[in-house]
């Protein structure tokens, strides 16, 4: 598909990597505020499926920061020559920003009680999920223009680039969407699962399975 | 509201008057800073933008150690439960906290401040001072309420010191960055320039937006 628009007559073919990178960052700041809303849910409702889905969308939201790291110093490698450049304050907020939520899984492991770990990693999404948007506009302050826009990047180019971005960001968003129910289905799955066994077992202490997991128990 | 904001806040002064852990602790921290400051940069004295960020990171750091304490004393001696079964506003705590620690960090500054323009800084202080005092007391507030929040989500957690600084960190980063912006002309090596006022328009935005926060979610962080 990225192979419609035209090759930027600049940055030749490198610039391909821009209908990855883009609306990756664009789907997982997305991700991290709608964390930031389930758990909001979450709290007023003390539902776990909130949780659950809070947990979900910020997990894979992490997952996609890190293509999004990479792919971008990829691409600044290729056109600015460097592998990070630190005047550019887009790179840099998105940095913190994958810092910052790096230590949700670590949070959740270090918290024992389901409900307690459940209360306080919705606690940390919404505080979190603040600072994302909060942050984007005190960098804007100190604006640096090296970093393309996106919204310079598409509306500047012929219509056939516009149109291949917009059918990449919804590509990804459905992706995103795709993987989030597969994760939620397949947790749903595992939950039901053992309390059937502990059904079978007819104990009330049915060990917990192996292997640790910081993930949301239904 | 008040009254009890007042009870805890003269319980948690008394505490420090009495124990004195985290103050003397936090001062000696700063000075110790400023000699690794030296020896790490290898210059006598500093000014402009790596006077601001010396002074900046070094009081951010300091923060930290008092935010890992500020809820210690209620998780080992039970204050958590006791204030739980008092029929008060739970958000009295978080208001007490903010301000004991906003009223710490100030008291730490008296003391750093004059100690960083004696070891390191170059241009003189007195025509810094009511631009960084004004800086100073915006960093402070944001410090307060995002430490606070910060220290009562991790006193639960098993590695709660470890949880403290990789939780505060990334959040108070708009701080430094304000606050150092800010400073930076005023310790300027020709003579203090002006305070930037759009950087100390963002820290006041980032405080009331992170109080509103704090204050909208501490309620959830206190009920067992």
């Amino acid at each position: 598909m990225a192979f419609y628009a035209p090759t930027d007559a600049d940055q030749g073919i490198i610039q391909k990597i821009f209908y990855v990178h883009v609306p990756m960052a664009i789907v997982a700041l997305c991700g991290f505020i709608a964390g930031g809303i389930f758990a909001v849910m979450h709290l007023r409702t003390r539902d776990r499926r909130w949780d659950m889905r809070s947990y979900v969308t910020i997990h894979l939201s992490i997952v996609l920061a890190v293509g999004v790291l990479l792919t971008g110093s990829i691409w600044a490698r290729a056109s600015w020559g460097q592998w990070f450049v630190w005047d550019e304050p887009m790179l840099v907020v998105f940095l913190i920003v994958f810092l910052l939520y790096a230590t949700y899984q670590p949070l959740r492991f270090s918290i024992e009680d389901p409900e307690k770990q459940s209360r306080y990693a919705s606690v940390f999404a919404i505080t979190a999920g603040a600072f994302v948007p909060l942050c984007f506009g005190a960098v804007r302050m100190a604006e640096n223009l090296t970093h393309p826009q996106a919204g310079t990047m598409t509306t500047s180019g012929p219509s056939s680039v516009t149109i291949t971005f917009l059918v990449s960001l919804v590509g990804m968003s459905l992706l995103f969407v795709t993987l989030c129910r597969y994760e939620m289905a397949s947790k749903n799955a595992t939950s039901k699962l053992r309390s059937l066994r502990r059904r079978l077992a007819g104990d009330d202490d049915f060990p917990l399975p192996a292997g640790r997991s910081a993930a949301p128990q239904l | 509201m008040r009254r009890t904001v007042a009870a805890l806040l003269a319980k948690d002064l008394a505490l420090e008057l009495r124990t004195r852990e985290s103050v003397p602790a936090m001062v000696l921290f700063t000075v110790t800073t400023y000699v690794i400051f030296h020896f790490g940069l290898d210059r006598n004295s500093v000014d402009g933008d790596l006077a601001a960020g010396v002074l900046c990171v070094t009081l951010l750091f300091a923060a930290i150690l008092g935010i890992n304490r500020l809820f210690v004393a209620e998780h080992e001696q039970g204050g958590f439960d006791g204030f739980l079964l008092a029929p008060v506003d739970r958000t009295a705590l978080f208001v007490a906290k903010a301000i004991g620690l906003f009223a710490f960090l100030c008291v730490v500054e008296l003391v750093a401040v004059p100690a960083f323009a004696i070891l390191l800084l170059g241009p003189s202080l007195t025509q810094a001072l009511p631009g960084l005092v004004a800086v100073l007391l915006a960093a402070n507030a944001g410090i307060a309420v995002v430490g606070t929040l910060v220290a009562a989500l991790a006193i639960q957690t098993r590695a709660r010191d470890l949880m403290v600084p990789l939780l505060a960190l990334p959040l108070l980063v708009p701080v430094v960055l304000g606050a150092s912006r800010a400073t930076a002309p005023l310790f300027a090596a020709g003579g203090a320039g002006a305070l930037a006022g759009n950087w100390m328009a963002m820290l006041a935005l980032y405080d009331l937006l992170f109080a509103l926060i704090a204050y909208a979610v501490f309620d959830f962080l206190l009920e067992d």
